[in-house]
């Protein structure tokens, strides 16, 4: 009774092309074949992946997307783009991208026009230079963020006035208020 | 195999009471809970930062994302971090403190008058003397003049080994957030013991504070500047 007629089931590798099912009216034709594999590459194509077992030596320009796994030693330019190094990715480098997210290692600095993401487990050893910068708990990071403040920074005067007590009227330590 | 996988789950789900009390425990760790603690000393020392063009930071203790953001983003600072409670724990794990005082000698790549405030937060009270000597002897010539320090000093003895990140919550209160290490806190620090170790540095503010803890701001007078 609830046995499935094996002649309607579809052929095995079509299903995940097959279209969600219509109201009634036919399917539209099903992508196969070299067409589908034309649409993957189109999906595909505005992201590179640098595998695990590839190791770079020398300077990486781009103009698009990038995801390495693998290992880079020299500089990264992908001025407008997005470069994620991944979990496995060992980067030893000078960094200059649209934005960074960092999964796996880099050792040297990073200017990033955007941002600059260091998830959980990522580590960086160097100096961040990106307006914005977001390190999770659980990353490492050793070196300098240099934010660029855009606006204006606050004006001496409208700041309270720091006062320095010479040595002989510096507040008693062992008469502090207690909070 | 996996039928009778499905079977144990079942009943597991069945009597999950009785399935508990089997299970052998899970290693003694304690999760420490977060406070909010009241801080009176930050606030000047955001003051202090306020009152540069271009703030530097030194941030001493491990790395905090919204720190980061609160000091680059709302104060402008360029912020180095230099994680020294990661150090002393490598240290002690590798029983090698003996060394740490020659480690810390060349740790810090700041130059001399180079940065505009420095966050110890609790640094001191783990370091051993001739540590706590050459990193205090660092930050005082790495200070600018008018710079600030900040830092926290136990009053008691307190017998967890535990570090602690200080998230900024606001400029009048941090969050306290433990995390376990194999370093105990050193000797307390008494109030001459921290006035000789800065003895460049003038005693801003000094706060107690109900968690027995003392913070206290320094500042770098113009007059004790690097000679």
């Amino acid at each position: 009774m609830w046995k499935r007629d094996e002649n309607v089931r579809p052929p095995a590798g079509r299903e995940a092309a097959q279209p969600a099912p219509s109201t009634g009216t036919p399917s539209a034709p099903v992508a196969h074949g070299p067409e589908l594999e034309g649409k993957r590459h189109m999906d595909s194509k505005d992201v590179v992946n640098i595998g695990k077992s590839v190791v770079i030596k020398g300077e990486l320009n781009g103009s698009e997307d990038l995801t390495v796994e693998g290992h880079v030693d020299g500089k990264i330019e992908l001025k407008e783009h997005v470069l994620t190094i991944g979990p496995h990715g060992r980067i030893k480098a000078e960094v200059f991208a649209k934005s960074v997210i960092v999964l796996g290692e880099v050792s040297g600095n990073i200017l990033a026009s955007e941002k600059v993401d260091i998830r959980d487990n990522g580590s960086v050893d160097g100096n961040i230079i990106s307006p914005r910068v977001a390190i999770a708990e659980g990353a490492h990071f050793r070196g300098s963020v240099d934010m660029q403040r855009k606006s204006e920074p606050t004006k001496a005067s409208d700041a309270p006035k720091a006062e320095v007590k010479p040595a002989g009227q510096s507040a008693p330590v062992g008469t502090a208020p207690k909070v | 195999m996996s039928g009778v996988g499905k079977v144990t789950g079942f009943l597991s789900r069945l009597a999950p009471r009785r399935a508990a009390e089997e299970e052998p425990e899970p290693p003694a760790v304690r999760a420490e809970p977060e406070v909010v603690v009241p801080t009176k000393a930050l606030k000047k020392f955001v003051a202090s930062l306020r009152l540069q063009p271009l703030p530097t930071l030194l941030d001493l203790g491990p790395v905090v994302g919204s720190n980061v953001a609160y000091f680059g983003e709302q104060l402008g600072c360029k912020i180095f971090i230099e994680d020294i409670f990661a150090d002393i724990e490598r240290f002690q794990r590798e029983h090698r403190l003996a060394g740490l005082p020659a480690f810390l000698e060349t740790r810090f790549p700041q130059g001399p008058e180079s940065v505009d405030g420095v966050l110890c937060w609790d640094l001191f009270d783990f370091l051993d003397k001739p540590s706590a000597r050459v990193v205090a002897d660092h930050l005082m010539r790495a200070l600018k003049p008018n710079g600030a320090l900040f830092g926290f000093f136990t009053t008691t003895h307190p017998t967890e080994a535990r570090f602690t990140k200080f998230i900024v919550a606001d400029d009048g209160n941090l969050r306290h957030r433990p995390y376990s290490t194999p370093r105990m806190r050193q000797a307390v620090l008494q109030n001459r013991d921290i006035i000789k170790l800065f003895e460049r540095l003038r005693v801003s503010d000094s706060f107690l504070l109900h968690t027995k803890v003392r913070e206290i701001l320094f500042r770098k007078p113009d007059y004790l500047s690097n000679p």
